[in-house]
């Protein structure tokens, strides 16, 4: 690949979005031989899956796939990578497209070897979005351990600039420039393939399940930076009030989702995402008792539905079907009790714990910033894709909420249309 | 090529401060490692235009660059027409271990000298790679199954300009998609039940010139490598001398004891257990020549064991049918009662068997619970006073395809509700159903006129291979056990990926799956059948090490035919003939290097990677022994996993936490590829103990190349004979299992296993 200091002018097909869907696309594309240009609006690549700990059903490290991704492109020098990118505006027809990208500045140049002088030498700190706000890094940073590319970033909005410059003093390949400046490039491409995925569902939107009320609620996303090694305790899981080992622990299913207020839709992986992150909870605390309340375990198919099992052989692990209702908080103990009726029973449940899970659903980032592009889009704002039409088409989680094997699948599909509107041209 | 060498160290993030480089160049010089030129910083302009000037001015092109991991700065220290290596530095060498200059015993000076050494050797046993070019090229593709996965597969692959070949079983198109009435919508807004759309499928199939449709035909063979596929076609039934032979299925290699037959007796019971077919190295002269293939033969409806359902009356009752049965009896007309021909306007849905479990049926998934929706809509459209009646555990519709669910409840004459049926029963001409914990109450009882089963969908490839390739590992995929009998992948991030290259599954023959499902992912599949041609056509590989030129190279003529390279590759890459020799499709291959970790002769190997240009590292590294020190450090070698071990060994230098300065790695690309002779090597050199670090093997195996890990395992369980043979102790060879996110637990492994050789105490062959 080519890194970001050679900006490109054309390829054959841009992909939007560098999560496992853009990747996806983006390599299995250009390993027809097609050139492929990735832009990405975070510094690094890898988007929403980088910031899980382990892939269900498997349990296995999402690194270990972004790793041989990363290192397929690397290899290729048919891709070009954009991070800090933005697209402003796209013109033309399927097959000739112009697009203007907007590049956010790094304040640091491909001279940085990622030796982390400057962060010692950084004075100011930042709350860090990777961990949702759970940890801090300091104003010039590196988004996480395996980030790619291996480059560290300013973050202007905190950063003093050149008045401090205490980081530019320290560094001795001349790698930081406070006054890289915000650049407009335009692109020519044949096609265009979205990939610009999800956000979590902002959980502060659902006044009765208490998220940022009380600390000790969190999100399934919070969850799983809790999980990962390099998060923000390590990987061990605690509670956000005292950082207390939780004994107990529930899992509020359809946190949002399935939810003509919120989000309408299923959100497709919450149900196995929480089933999951039992097994996180178990591996630390044995003997923890772990409620789930849902409305419908959606498990399908043999290989769900075998992790499920396996889930349900754990005796500590209580499933109970019924929405949860209200959430309240203990002042001393800063327990929660989630209030709830069993479906089945018809009963009220009132079940204290000390940590709340919500499986908060996915929102398609096009719900919250429309894209600067002729699409269609589902009332919740998925784009809708247009085969007749052809030219722009969109993958994963722009498209509709999948978990990662059917998003991998779609996006390596989506590659090939985009390949189509380029043979017919 | 002439080699002409060259070494650069970079002295920048540190590496000048804990290391005294010039002795590392004396070092470099000693070995014979040509120009040798320092620089504070290499990766910059000025150092990269150093390179640049020696390779044009001096005609350096083989290059040692001892600087930061190669994981990084890959791009910068690309340069064409050369060999490169990169020597570990940074990340490995000073950020994982504390400074010992001054000190007694310089650890991380003798490293760093170790590390050079150790480059310079490689770079002497590589060689630039060759791409391997099939003798002659087909960019055709072959789709089995003429349903509506397949001939999406195929309308797909010609409109990117491909031709194509579709083969159906039956004498029509159309599978079970042609079966249906109505089917589960496939694009927004997702709410109801659409028009088949199969017809039109057909229609616009046929409107391509570049597809040809063959019906009443199956596959017989599939010989070969991607990109020259020999396909040998036939009719159903049929049997033909290019039929497929199977490989001994492992009773028929013993005899009446027990005793395993020898090598000639077992080809003789192999031919008489082929009686008829021609070998597979036999290429039939009148097949068809493909360059992938996508299989799309899907499924069969799954037929419950009466047993396993009595209480719900299946087997029994007449009017107890499976979803399968009731969507023929919906497409035929109105819906009427079996048994009696009568209209049927109650009826009751059962999503699961129950017997206190919440499963569903087996093989069934969320197009289950999406069928027995639409199944209920048509009780309603039949009948204006029709009823129907879901018991589900889990109502699965994920996704937009909640929209579906949705509207279907507004339906007043569709009833659905959690619960647990217990039995049904005849009750004069109609059925009594019994269910209880249901949403309605604790206990209920439905009068229905029919009753049905949401039962799964079966993948074709459960009892039939149906690829049915002539490969000496076996004409079907690998791994379907893992599977329930699925050709699914086990990767989460490579859904197309399974241990046979240039073939891509799609549809329900990979998991139960609706219609866009299967569109959609016979789409990806068919992208990948073009990309594994057109890489073919490159001469290089397909994932996971896409675009590696190199493959692996043998040296026939000492083969002692023991078949190893033959059955332990993951890919099925390597036939045999009658004597055993291999035969190696180099397009099969993903070059991980089983083959070369499994031949005791030792004679296979790559361009940039052999048995060696490692044993050559191993035998580069330096082992003290008593006439340096009195109390010599050990040295411990370490052959990591390129994949995950090596960059979780990266992560652990990142984060600056150590570990002993007495080990040495060694990336390899698979532990698969591990040769026995390199332990040996470095144990009959003194050097203490040796440890493999690699992926998690199991079923939910993490190996980029499936196998490789498990493999290595095996023979690591072997290797006591070994040990044995040189008067060793078993444990000073171990295998580490680590996840790539584990550089947590890296330095735990790696000082725990020191501690432990430790106590073994030296190798007694220090010195000699």
């Amino acid at each position: 690949m080519t890194m970001d200091k050679a900006i490109p002018t054309s390829a054959n097909i841009l992909v939007v979005g560098g999560g496992i869907s853009g990747l996806t696309t983006c390599l299995e594309a250009s390993e027809v031989g097609y050139e492929v240009i990735l832009i990405e609006k975070n510094p690094y690549l890898g988007g929403r899956v980088a910031q899980l700990n382990q892939y269900f059903p498997k349990l296995c490290p999402p690194s270990c796939g972004l790793e041989i991704n990363f290192k397929r492109i690397k290899d290729n020098p048919r891709i070009k990578v954009l991070t800090l990118a933005q697209i402003e505006k796209v013109s033309g027809t399927p097959g000739n497209y112009d697009v203007t990208v907007k590049l956010a500045p790094r304040f640091v140049n491909e001279n940085c070897t990622a030796c982390d002088a400057c962060t010692a030498a950084c004075p100011i700190e930042r709350s860090n979005e990777f961990n949702f706000g759970m940890d801090k890094t300091k104003a010039i940073y590196r988004p996480f351990d395996m980030s790619f590319p291996m480059r560290y970033v300013v973050d202007s909005t905190v950063c003093r600039g050149s008045s401090c410059g205490k980081c530019v003093e320290v560094c001795k390949t001349k790698a930081i420039d406070l006054s890289m400046a915000e650049k407009t490039i335009n692109l020519k491409v044949g096609s265009i393939v979205w990939t610009t995925g999800w956000a979590p569902y902002d959980a502060t939107k659902m006044d009765n399940l208490g998220y940022g009320r009380y600390q000790n609620i969190i999100t399934n996303m919070m969850m799983e930076r809790l999980a990962s090694k390099n998060g923000p305790t390590k990987g061990k899981i605690l509670r956000q009030s005292d950082n207390k080992e939780p004994k107990s622990i529930a899992f509020v299913q359809c946190a949002g989702s399935r939810d003509e207020n919120h989000l309408a839709f299923c959100s497709y992986i919450c149900c196995m995402a929480s089933l999951k992150q039992t097994t996180y909870i178990r591996e630390q605390y044995p003997d923890a008792d772990i409620y789930i309340f849902y409305i419908d375990l959606r498990a399908p198919g043999q290989r769900y539905e075998k992790f499920y099992k396996k889930i349900k052989e754990d005796k500590k692990v209580f499933f109970i079907k019924g929405k949860v209702a209200e959430v309240s908080e203990d002042y001393d103990t800063r327990n929660i009790t989630v209030i709830a009726e069993n479906a089945v029973t018809g009963e009220k449940i009132k079940q204290t714990v000390d940590m709340v899970v919500l499986a908060t659903g996915m929102q398609p980032t096009a719900a919250i910033d429309k894209l600067p592009a002729d699409l269609k889009y589902t009332d919740d704002g998925f784009i809708i894709n247009n085969f007749e039409k052809g030219g722009m088409f969109a993958a994963g989680c722009a498209n509709k909420p999948a978990d990662v094997v059917s998003s991998n699948q779609n996006a390596t599909g989506m590659a090939l249309k985009a390949i189509q509107t380029l043979v017919r041209r | 090529m002439n080699k002409k060498y060259a070494l650069y160290i970079c002295t920048g993030c540190g590496i000048g401060d804990a290391l005294n480089i010039d002795k590392l160049i004396e070092v470099a010089d000693e070995e014979g490692a040509g120009v040798i030129q320092k620089h504070e910083f290499l990766c910059g302009q000025e150092g990269i235009s150093i390179i640049k000037k020696d390779i044009s001015d001096k005609g350096v092109n083989t290059i040692v660059v001892a600087a930061c991991s190669r994981r990084v700065n890959f791009d910068v220290f690309k340069f064409d027409g050369c060999i490169v290596d990169r020597v570990n530095l940074r990340e490995q060498v000073i950020w994982s271990h504390p400074k010992t200059a001054g000190e007694e015993i310089d650890h991380l000076q003798m490293m760093a000298e170790d590390y050079i050494k150790m480059g310079i050797a490689k770079v002497q046993k590589i060689k630039l790679p060759d791409p391997y070019k099939v003798e002659s090229l087909s960019k055709k593709i072959l789709v089995i199954g003429g349903g509506i996965t397949g001939i999406t597969g195929a309308i797909e692959a010609a409109k990117a300009g491909y031709e194509v070949t579709i083969v159906e079983k039956e004498a029509a198109l159309g599978g079970y998609a042609a079966k249906m009435r109505k089917q589960i919508p496939i694009d927004y807004p997702y709410n109801n039940l659409i028009s088949p759309i199969i017809e039109s499928k057909i229609k616009e199939l046929g409107s391509y010139p570049n597809i040809s449709i063959k019906l009443n035909t199956i596959v017989a063979r599939i010989a070969g490598e991607p990109g020259n596929f020999t396909v040998t076609l036939k009719k159903p039934g049929e049997q033909i001398e290019f039929d497929v032979p199977y490989p001994l299925p492992p009773h028929m290699k013993l005899d009446a004891n027990g005793k395993e037959l020898d090598k000639d007796k077992q080809a003789e019971v192999y031919k008489e257990y082929n009686k008829g077919k021609v070998d597979i190295l036999t290429l039939d002269p009148n097949g068809e020549k493909f360059g992938a293939v996508i299989l799309a033969a899907g499924f069969k409806p799954q037929t419950p064991k009466k047993e396993e359902v009595s209480h719900l009356g299946f087997g029994d009752i007449t009017d107890v049918v499976t979803n399968h049965q009731f969507e023929e009896l919906a497409k035929k007309g109105k819906i009427v009662r079996p048994s009696d021909g009568k209209e049927a306007k109650s009826v009751v849905f059962i999503q699961s068997p129950g017997k206190g479990d919440d499963s569903d049926f087996e093989y069934a998934g969320s197009v289950t619970s999406l069928v027995a929706l639409k199944q209920a809509k048509y009780v309603r459209e039949d009948y204006a006073d029709g009823k129907a009646y879901i018991f589900y555990q889990h109502m699965r519709t994920p996704g937009l395809m909640e929209n579906f669910y949705k509207n279907l409840q507004q339906d007043s004459g569709i009833f659905l509700t959690k619960g647990e049926v217990v039995n049904v029963s005849k009750n004069g001409n109609g059925l009594i159903v019994e269910a209880d914990n249901t949403l309605l109450g604790e206990k209920v009882k439905i009068q229905a006129d029919m009753v049905v089963l949401a039962t799964g969908m079966v993948p074709a490839t459960l009892d039939d291979p149906v690829v049915n390739l002539a490969y000496r590992q076996g004409p079907a995929f690998r791994d379907i056990g893992l599977f329930c009998g699925y050709v699914d992948s086990n990767f989460i991030c490579f859904p197309y990926e399974t241990q046979r290259t240039g073939i891509y599954s799609a549809g329900p023959i990979r998991r139960s799956m609706t219609i866009e499902e299967s569109m959609e992912d016979v789409t990806g599949a068919a992208l990948k059948a073009i990309q594994c041609i057109e890489s073919v056509n490159k001469g290089v590989s397909v994932h996971p090490r896409s675009g590696d030129m190199t493959f692996p190279d043998f040296f026939f003529q000492r083969c002692t035919q023991c078949k190893r390279c033959t059955e332990e590759c993951p890919f099925g890459a390597l036939d045999d003939d009658a004597k055993g020799t291999p035969k190696p499709n180099p397009a099969r291959c993903r070059r991980c290097g089983t083959c070369m970790g499994a031949c005791p002769e030792r004679i296979i190997g790559f361009a940039d990677y052999n048995i060696d240009s490692i044993g050559s590292m191993v035998k580069a590294i330096g082992v003290p022994s008593q006439d340096d020190f009195d109390e010599p450090p050990l040295r411990i070698l370490g052959l990591v996993c390129e994949n995950d071990a090596y960059p979780a060994l990266d992560m652990a230098g990142l984060n600056r936490l150590s570990y002993s300065a007495n080990v040495r790695f060694i990336p390899v690309r698979c532990l698969g590829s591990v040769n026995v002779i390199w332990i040996k090597d470095a144990l009959s050199k003194g050097m203490d103990g040796v440890f493999l670090m690699g992926c998690k093997h199991g079923d939910d195996y993490q190996c980029h190349f499936v196998k490789g890990s498990e493999l290595a395992s095996i023979r690591m369980k072997k290797i006591g004979e070994a040990l044995a043979s040189l008067a060793l102790e078993i444990e000073r060879v171990k295998q580490f299992e680590v996840a790539i996110d584990e550089y947590n637990k890296v330095p735990d492994m790696i000082d725990s296993f020191v501690k432990e050789i430790d106590a073994l105490g030296p190798n007694p062959f220090k010195g000699f």
